[in-house]
């Protein structure tokens, strides 16, 4: 599913205008990125959560020469799965 | 404080126009879409976000770190998320 098929299915089950369902999908996607970037975290109960994690400066290895290289500290986005979507992809 | 569904609605109610309890409905769609499409087993793929994708995972030997009793985990079925260039670059930058 991609998000054309999401602002589509979204158009169908309300009755917004299409402009609206993709300017939806946009706001939230967008409140989702703030939430991570700001360190504050998402919460949705029954989908998960969306944090930011912070990896710590290490030496790295560049697989195509073989050279040892610093990899400095970042923060990478991170999903924890909420206990109903783990059930429901196991649901067969 | 993190951001939920109530803050999510609420940027709703400001950006679209609709009222309090659309917003909501809207925003439960959102999660209930994507929820339903990686029950289905299929992968979700949001451009400037990131995709979610449903990974099999095969059965291996655990141990209950509690009481150190080994136990086999069963294959199961777990949902991954890859975060996009975009969103990677964003959570660096830290803006």
């Amino acid at each position: 599913m991609k998000k054309t098929d999401l602002i589509l299915s979204l158009f169908n089950n309300s009755n917004l205008s299409k402009a609206d369902a993709k300017a939806s999908v946009e706001i939230i996607l967008e409140s989702l990125t703030q939430g991570i970037v700001s360190g504050e975290g998402v919460e949705v109960r029954g989908f998960g959560g969306f944090y930011k994690k912070h990896r710590k400066a290490r030496l790295g290895i560049n697989p195509k020469t073989g050279e040892r290289t610093q990899v400095g500290e970042k923060h990478v986005p991170f999903f924890k799965p909420g206990k109903s979507l783990k059930e429901v992809v196991n649901k067969d | 404080m993190s951001v939920t569904k109530k803050d999510i609605a609420d940027l709703l109610v400001e950006g679209i126009g609709v009222n309090h309890n659309q917003a909501l409905s809207i925003t439960n769609d959102f999660f209930d879409l994507i929820k339903a499409a990686l029950a289905s087993g299929e992968a979700v793929k949001l451009s400037s976000f990131g995709n979610f994708i449903v990974r099999e995972k095969s059965a291996r030997p655990g141990r209950n770190p509690k009481t150190g009793e080994q136990v086999l985990i069963s294959a199961r079925k777990v949902v991954t998320f890859k975060a996009g260039p975009k969103l990677k670059k964003e959570t660096q930058l830290g803006v």
